[in-house]
Formats: C-alpha cells, structure tokens, sequence
C-alpha cells in the first residue's frame, strides 16, 4: 500500500522504521464506522439491577443514551444535562442531587446500585463526588451510589473504559474471604470455559465467579468472596488491584498471551496461586499448532490485517502467525505498549509490515482504495481494507490461552471460507450485547 | 426537574449540527474535544457516515493541554490535517471542556487560516445546547463566506435547513421532485445533496423555503442581503405540499409570508411532537389530508414567529401531553414512554432523537398521499 508518500502526517509506518515509543505523532483523529467495541454503559449494564445515570453535556449524553437505547436497556439509564449557566452559577453539585432525587422519585421501585457517572467538566470544575455520593446515600440508604466517570479528556492518565472496569465493582461490600472462590475481574464477556484457565480452576475444585456470568444481585454481591481475583486484559488491572486494596484478595494478573512461553508463564503463576500442580499442555499446544497449519494451508498467502481491537496483543498475535508462515502485511494499531518484545521480534522478522494508524484523518479514504484480498482479524482491519473476509472479535473474543490460539486459528480459517456481511456487523455497538438494529 | 430525564433521550447536540450541516460541502470541520462527540455523531447522528467520506474530526483533546490552554496544538494539527486533505474551508467549533477554558474559536481559527491560507471559520458550540443552534449558525456561516450577488432567476427557490438530523436522507430529491412538480426550479437544497458551489448562488432565487430551524439563521441573512423571502414549512402530505406550493407563489410574487398554522392548544386530536418547522407542518398536512385537527409541540429551539412554544424537556411534554390528553401523538417512537394512558402513538421516527434505532422505519412522507401510513 503506498498512501502515505508525501503526508504531513503518514497514515502508516513500515515496521521497520516504526518508534515503538510512539508510532505516530498524534493530531486530529478520525473515527472509523466499527462500532463493536463496549463502552461505559455496556459495561456498568453487568450489574444486575444497576440504573445508570449521568451527568454531563446534552453532546456527550447523545452518545450513552443512545447506546442503552440500541441495546434495549433504555429504562435501566437516565440523565441530568448540564447547561452553560449550570457551570457558573454555583449549582452544579445541587443539580446533580436533585436530579438523581428527582430520577429516583420516578423510577418507582428502588434499584439495588446506581451508577452515577460525572463528566469531564465536573471534574475541571472540582466538584466533590465524594459529597455528592455521601449526600444521596443518606437520602437513600437502600441505595448502593457508586462513583462512575465519563471523562476522556483524562484518559492518558486514567481511561475511562479502565476506570469503568473497576467501578463495577464498587457496590459490592467486605465478605469473608472464601479460599476456594476464584474471580475473573475487569473483562466485559465470559472466558471461555474451554480455556486452560477456566478448566484449571474448575477443575481443581474452585468455584469460579465472573461478574459477566451474575444474573441476580445476590450474585454479583458474592463476587466480594473470592480470595483470588485473576485479570486478563489491560484494563481490567485497577479492577484487581482495587478489589485487592478493598477487600485484600490477590489480584493475579495473567495478561492474555500469544506466545507459548507467555502461556506457560501464565499457568506457572496460576498453578502456584491456586497451589495445584502445573497439567501437562502438550496435547493443547500440539491441538494449536494443528490448528495453525489448517488455517495456514486455507488461507495461503492471502495477506493478513490484525487490529489492536480485536486481540490485546495485535503485534505478538501478528509474530505468532508470522513465524506459521502466515502473510502478516498489515497491523491497525497506534501504540505497541505493554508488548515490546514482540515489537521487535517481528520487525526482526519482517520489517515491512506496514503498521496503520486506527485514527489518523488519512485513513478516512483508505476503504475507497484498492486493496489485495485481504484476511482481517478484527472489526477495524476490516473497514480499512474493506474485506468480508474477517474474523469479528473484541478484546480476545473471551479466548485465553493455548486453546486460545486453537480458536482464533479456526476463525481465521472459517473467516477466509465464509465472507461476512461487513456493513451490517460492524455497525453494532457493544459486541456481544442486544441490539435494536439486529 | 427541567434538565433531567427518567428515559427518553436527549436530541442531537449543537457539535452535530454543525457537523451534518457542513456534511456534503467539502470542508474540513474540527469538534475540539477528547473523544465522545466525534463518536456519538458519526454512530448516532449521522446516517451517512459510512457511505459518504467526509472530512469530520475531533481534536483528541487532552486533560493536560486544556489544563495547560495548548490551543497552539489545535492549531497546528489543524493546518497539518488541512495540507493532506486539501478542504475548500475548515469549520472549528467546540465541547464543553473548551467552554470551561474559554477557548476563542474565532482567534484560533485566524490563526488557522493565516497559516493554512484556506477560509476557517470559528463557530460557537460547546455541547451544551440543541443541534438546531450548531446547524444553524454553520449554514449561516458558509452562507455569509460563499454566497455571491447575481441576478434573479424566475421562481426558482432554495430550500434552507435540509440535515438528515431532521429529515430523511433522499428528502432533498422528494422536495426537488414536488417544486420541479409545481413549476419551480429548485436553487439550493442548504446542506443535503448539493455543494459549495450551489451556494454562490443562494441569492438568484425569489423565496426561500425553510424545511427546518436549522436553517434560520442562513434564511434570515439571505433576507436582510438579498431580500429573499422565507416561507417556512416541509411538503408533507398532498394537499399541504400544493398548499406550500401556493405560500411560495404567493412570497416570491411580493405577498406576505404566510406563516404555518395548526390547531389550538387544548383543541387538538392529535399532537405532533418534534422539531416546530416539521412538526407544524405534519399537524397542517393531516389536517388537510385526513381532516384531522392537529396541534404540534415544538421540542427545538425556534426563533421565527412560526413555531410555537417550545417544550424540550421529558418533565414539560409528559405534563402537556397529560393536559391536552390527544387521542393520538404522532411522534418519534421513542416517546411512546411518557404518553398518557390511552393515547395512541403513530410513530414518525426523528433522527435526531432516535438515532439509528428506527432508520429502518422512516419512510417518505414529503409530497406524497399519506392517509395510507396515518389512517
């Protein structure tokens, strides 16, 4: 692909003259029409019984709206708008009392949390949550009010969609601490339950709580037991590092890999936690493997596109299959943090892999020019390179693991033989989620 | 509580009224914010995006460079974005946090456009207010830049305020067909299906036609500069669109501008909620199609003599509904939470209220028998 000649700002870097440090400068940014990712709302919707409101600018509460709207849990989210006057006047904390007050009153019966979400300019403002909440939970001790922030102007300090992983679990309350109860933390969908990980808790005799798997209150309350609590995808670390400070139960983070010895790092901390002894994964591996040549021997050269949205870990997944003698070409992804080794490895291996930027105002026209056939893992590479032929995943789809790499590898392989309908998944919001326009 | 809402949405905010207004006219326009309202209007606001490229970005604003007042980032990304995408202008308009640091678009964007040496314009949001302002101060806009003296041309007439935030995407060719029909030639349709070029001559045509408030404010510059007349009101419905056809006639002959007209508050059978231009004009065309006695609530801010008052918030309209009691409400389905037990609601999706939820249902009511889809 040869676009890029002549920017002020490249859509795209070879690898091999790519700064893992920082890939490219930042600017103005483009927002392409893959829409699958979760955001705030879908991810406060995991608390049973939970109503969502929020606080902020009419702009800003289109958008979350809306997504509750789309995902049919409209009666679980109301609002308060803040307006230009609300700003200056002296009345921005009272509004936003009176207005959870005034929900509250209309909601009829009482829901067992609500999520109270500010926005950025509260927070410029140096409005006191802290006394917002402590004043609604006085006016309604039956209410569990938990702190929820829509502020990405913050989001190179803290994301919002991190922050929103932790705060899930802020209703949940001290419970003694059960040595045979094990959580998944801070991931928006189940793991897979044929995962090595799953089946290793199970399989020891633990009892393996997820919030994504709570269908009543009590449930989500019992989330507060487990002495361990295991995270495996980036933002779902301050998930388990807050529950650890909270209720004092270890917080393992076993971040999702695409690499053997990462995986067996994984399970060697695992194993140790749970004190059981390491199983042996040769058949799992060798199932991967398997794998990996079936969809290799479909695939062929086809040239592969692998987006940050769909795995973690878009540049190790991208070594993996390279080193499977995979046609890696593309990469969609705008930073390489948290995964340098493999950075480097694969530009080693192949330095002219072009890697894409997800946002760069270059990339509005990249779905109008003409692509080779290309095989996409993930919803972004998709749209860039305007294939049918992807595999639809978020945030490692729930895979995990050697069983993991088993998976994608048949998706990939079942993406190449069954084109999908681009236009139509792409537009849903919240993979995984209901959607009005199914 | 006047600003807060039990279930129904918010309607589309003034960034998104700027953006689907400038959509189709080849500029560059910057919302200068952190992520969401670029977001929230290319998925929820927008209907064309991805069908139609359109240079629409946000500025990735960031905590420290609002903190720290770093417009010279803006700036410069700006002109960076305008070399590789060679807009005709660049539109910058802003969020709530840029209101919080009192950003001065109008300075910024004479810095932009003395450096990029291509027309830039400042406009005035900040996310806090209705989609109708942010529309409406960007057509006046590119209006004022673009819009050159040249003669008349015999009845022919531009049609004002046209975003798929308020009508259906294809309305322009609906409304070219019915002008075309009753022996006009259609000008400018400001801002769907037509250009920048097309706006040079906004003043050869003898009358405007206002489809909706977003286009005040270009209607209102184009009568105090040109002396064109404005008549206000969408073609829906047959015997309303040939009435319309008549009020332009009539306008660009030198009569007074006939202003819309519905039924007396309390009078009404049937209410129809949404937008005033739109919603007046539906209660005239079911009032002359199906000889009902409609009555409008206008949810958008309007400055011209004919809209009525506004209500714009769930607390106001259920309490009015719940006063007025109609037999029916022909409105976005979206409102069918508030209705008053018993009434019937005959559902008219809005775009600018339910989004992309019910794009599937929206069909054309413009110059077309409607008695079918209201019986």
């Amino acid at each position: 692909m040869s676009g890029a000649a002549g920017r002020d700002r490249p859509e795209f870097v070879r690898l091999g003259d790519a700064d893992r440090n920082g890939l490219f400068a930042s600017g103005l940014e483009y927002n392409p029409p893959a829409r699958g990712m979760w955001n705030i709302v879908h991810t406060g919707m995991l608390v049973p019984g939970a109503h969502e409101i929020f606080a902020c600018a009419q702009g800003c509460l289109r958008g979350v709206i809306l997504t509750a709207a789309e995902m049919l849990e409209l009666d679980r989210l109301s609002w308060i708008s803040v307006s230009e006057s609300d700003m200056f006047d002296g009345t921005l904390e009272s509004d936003i009392v009176d207005g959870v007050r005034d929900i509250i009153a209309k909601l009829g019966k009482h829901p067992p949390v609500v999520l109270l979400y500010l926005s950025c300019i509260h927070l410029f403002a140096g409005v006191d949550f802290d006394d917002v909440i402590r004043e609604l939970s006085e006016s309604f001790p039956d209410i569990h009010f938990v702190d929820c922030y829509m502020t990405p102007t913050m989001r190179t300090t803290v994301s919002p969609v991190m922050k929103m992983s932790a705060q899930i679990y802020g209703a949940l309350e001290p419970r003694p601490l059960d040595p045979k109860v094990i959580g998944i933390v801070g991931n928006d969908r189940a793991t897979d339950e044929d995962s090595e990980l799953v089946r290793i808790i199970r399989s020891s005799g633990f009892e393996l709580r997820d919030i994504t798997l709570c269908r009543t209150y009590e449930e989500y309350l019992r989330l507060a037991e487990s002495s361990i609590n295991i995270s495996h995808i980036p933002t779902g670390v301050l998930a388990g590092d807050e529950l650890q400070r909270r209720f004092g139960a270890k917080h393992l983070h076993l971040p999702a890999r695409y690499d053997y010895n990462g995986i067996a790092d994984n399970y060697r901390k695992l194993c140790g936690a749970l004190g059981v002894a390491i199983p042996d994964f040769s058949e799992e591996i060798a199932a991967a493997e398997a794998a990996l040549a079936e969809a290799k021997a479909v695939i062929g050269d086809t040239a592969v596109a692998v987006d940050y949205t769909a795995v973690t870990r878009s540049f190790e997944l991208s070594l993996l299959l390279k080193k499977h003698g995979f046609n890696v070409k593309y990469i969609v992804a705008d930073t390489a943090g948290g995964e340098e080794e493999a950075f480097d490895s694969l530009r080693e291996l192949d330095p002219d892999i072009e890697v894409y930027s997800a946002v760069n105002v270059n990339m509005l026209d990249m779905p109008e020019r003409e692509h080779e056939p290309v095989l996409a893992v993930g919803q972004k590479a998709a749209y860039y390179f305007s294939t049918d032929r992807f595999v639809n995943m978020i945030v490692n789809g729930g895979y995990y693991g050697y069983s993991g790499i088993r998976k994608i590898a048949e998706l990939m392989k079942d993406a190449y033989e069954v084109p999908k309908d681009r236009r139509e998944l792409l537009k849903l919001k919240g993979m995984g989620c209901a959607s009005c326009l199914v | 509580m006047k600003n807060a809402a039990r279930i129904i949405p918010c309607y589309s905010a003034d960034t998104s009224g700027v953006c689907s207004a400038l959509y189709e006219l080849g500029g560059l326009t910057v919302v200068h914010d952190a992520s969401g309202c670029n977001s929230t209007y290319s998925t929820h606001d927008e209907p064309r995006w991805y069908d139609m490229r359109s240079n629409i970005f946000i500025s990735a604003l960031t905590e420290m460079d609002a903190i720290m007042g770093n417009d010279e980032k803006l700036i410069a990304d700006t002109v960076s974005a305008a070399k590789d995408r060679k807009p005709a202008f660049i539109a910058l308009c802003g969020s709530p946090m840029p209101m919080m640091t009192g950003v001065d678009f109008d300075a910024v964007a004479a810095e932009v456009e003395a450096r990029s040496g291509i027309r830039t314009f400042g406009l005035h949001t900040n996310g806090t207010r209705s989609y109708i302002e942010g529309a409406s101060e960007a057509l006046a806009a590119v209006v004022r830049e673009y819009a050159e003296p040249c003669g008349k041309v015999r009845g022919r007439v531009n049609v004002l305020g046209l975003t798929p935030l308020d009508l259906p995407l294809g309305a322009d060719k609906h409304i070219r067909e019915w002008l075309a029909s009753h022996g006009f030639e259609c000008g400018c349709t400001l801002a769907m299906g037509d250009s920048l070029e097309s706006i040079k001559k906004l003043p050869s045509a003898e009358v405007n036609l206002l489809v909706s408030e977003a286009g005040r404010g270009a209607a209102e510059y184009l009568k105090k500069e040109y002396g064109i007349p404005c008549i206000c009101g969408v073609p829906f419905g047959n015997g309303f669109a040939d009435e319309l056809a008549e009020r332009l006639r009539s306008a660009a002959n030198g009569s007074k501008p006939v202003a819309l007209s519905t039924a007396e508050a309390g009078q009404a059978e049937v209410i129809v909620i949404g937008e005033g231009i739109s919603a007046m004009s539906l209660a005239e065309a079911l009032r002359r199609d199906l000889g009902l006695n409609a009555g409008a609530i206008n949810t958008q801010p309007s400055e011209g003599a004919a809209s009525g008052d506004v209500l714009s918030c769930e607390e106001d309209i259920e309490a009015a509904l719940l006063e007025l009691r109609p037999k029916a409400v022909v409105a976005d389905p979206l409102y069918r939470y508030i209705l008053p037990a018993g009434t019937r609601l005959i559902e008219v999706p809005h775009f600018a209220f339910s989004g992309r939820c019910f794009q599937r249902a929206m069909v054309n009511l413009i110059n077309t028998d409607i008695k079918e889809y209201f019986k």
